[in-house]
């Protein structure tokens, strides 16, 4: 479960998260909400990547700011561009980069990596360098190198922006089977209607918080 | 040039980093050492000779060799025009850096990053005593190989988006635009190696 305990965020002396206080135990959650309204922030506090300037976030009872690398290892981040992530420059190298930098032993991680490979459709690329890949392949990669480190929630941050319609289904079927618990940042308002639950964020503040049904007809409403 | 580790199943792909680097390394220091132009031709046969154990397709690797040598040769050219020391002197460094360039690629063509470096991390790990970082050393080279080819895309995009604007050729026009592309995207990658369990306050081990 993640919790958010009276969150504010401010980046310097501007607040873009104002006083969240929130409980996430849902198997689907998505954030959504106009550009700038703090869904990549929120997504960011989620995992230590930030942690709040007051208030404080709890995953799985461990607070980010001061278990941040034991956070980390709970919750995975894909980030939108998965240019950004991918850090070999071979597909099986960078599979295999976050195994490598926990100490996992050299036979289990040419395991996983396999299995990994296997699993997202990405064997016959194994030894293609990343630039060469199309971009659902990279975003495929990208969340390839999460998932292999089999974290116990998944934060994605508009994963679908970048992606043509058939790759873009990929996602979304990949997202659907996570056996994990999984946090999604979107403007894909379609790939959130069976999840379990919608936040929507304006100006730093959840202004709804329902099932699907109920959220996104509120947040259409908002906007026009 | 130098290229990017191109898979194919053969012995020379299956020797070790170790192997590969520390024979490049003895190879330069034998070509630069003996007079004259032998050692260079050795060298040079050995390279040909390795292509295709190695499985490359030699005329593409060949090819992707003019410019650099072509460089070198206009290089040594003017230095012997204008310093005047001997055509036969600009001849022989033309060759030897040709064989050794080739070497080079031979050695880049055939070696996964990951094994060189796992080489680097054990030869920097030798420096450890005087505050050098091996795994961050050698996280920096896996990271600069990834990051050629998109930075490369990054121009040709910046400078797209230019012409589609009516700016033509401009070093300053193309300079600024990109460093800010490259600070964002160096912003990024920290959060991401970061996401993907790396910590940089990791002595390795
Ligand atoms: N590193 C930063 N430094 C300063 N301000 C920032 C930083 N990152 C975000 N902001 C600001 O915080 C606010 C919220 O940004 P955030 O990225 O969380 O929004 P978002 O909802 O993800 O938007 P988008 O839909 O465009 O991705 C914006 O006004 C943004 O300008
Ligand atoms: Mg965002």
């Amino acid at each position: 479960m993640i919790e958010f305990r009276s969150v504010t965020h401010a980046y310097g002396d501007r607040p873009v998260l104002h006083d969240l206080s929130v409980r996430l135990a849902e198997r689907r959650v998505a954030i959504v909400g106009g550009n700038g309204s703090g869904k990549s922030t929120f997504a960011r506090l989620l995992n230590g990547l930030l942690v709040p300037s007051a208030g404080s976030v709890l995953v799985d009872g461990l607070d980010t700011r001061t278990d941040g690398r034991a956070v980390r290892r709970r919750v995975g981040f894909v980030f939108q561009n998965p240019d950004m992530q991918i850090v070999f420059p071979t597909v099986e190298e960078d599979v295999g980069f976050g195994l490598k930098a926990r100490k996992v032993p050299k036979e289990e991680i040419g395991r996983r990596v396999a299995a990994a490979l296997d699993r997202h459709n990405l064997a016959r690329h194994r030894h293609q360098p990343a630039h060469q890949l199309s971009g659902g392949e990279k975003q495929l990669l990208a969340i390839a190198g999460v998932l292999v480190l089999e974290p116990a929630h998944v934060v994605f941050d508009e994963p679908t922006t970048l992606l043509d319609l058939r790759n873009r289904r990929r996602v979304i079927e990949l997202v659907r089977e996570l056996p994990q618990n999984a946090v999604v940042v979107t403007h894909d308002l379609d790939m959130v209607m069976d999840f379990d639950r919608v936040l929507v964020l304006e100006d730093g503040r959840i202004v709804a918080d329902d099932v699907p049904s109920v959220a996104i007809p509120a947040y259409v409403k908002r906007l026009s | 040039m130098l290229g990017l580790y191109l898979h194919r199943e053969s012995p020379v792909h299956r020797w070790p980093a170790g192997v590969k680097l520390g024979g490049l390394l003895a190879v330069t220091a034998v070509v630069l050492a003996l007079p004259g132009v032998w050692g260079a031709l050795a060298a040079g046969a050995l390279g040909l000779g390795l292509l295709p154990a190695a499985r490359l397709p030699v005329a593409t690797v060949l090819r992707h060799l003019r410019a650099p040598v072509a460089m070198l040769a206009l290089l040594f050219g003017v230095q012997a025009l204008l310093a005047g020391t001997g055509w036969e002197a600009a001849l022989v460094a033309v060759l030897r850096f040709a064989a050794l360039i080739l070497l080079a690629t031979l050695v880049t063509l055939t070696t996964r990053v990951t094994d060189m470096v796992e080489l680097f991390e054990r030869v920097f790990g030798l420096l450890r005593p005087v505050g050098v970082n091996p795994a961050k050393l050698a996280l920096m080279l896996a990271l600069t190989i990834r990051f050629i080819p998109l930075l490369a895309e990054q121009v040709r995009e910046v400078r797209m988006a230019q012409q589609a604007r009516g700016v033509e050729r401009s070093i300053a026009a193309l300079f600024v635009p990109l460093l800010v592309k490259i600070f964002t995207m160096a912003d990024d990658l920290a959060a991401a190696l970061e996401a993907r369990g790396y910590d940089p306050a990791d002595r390795g081990p």
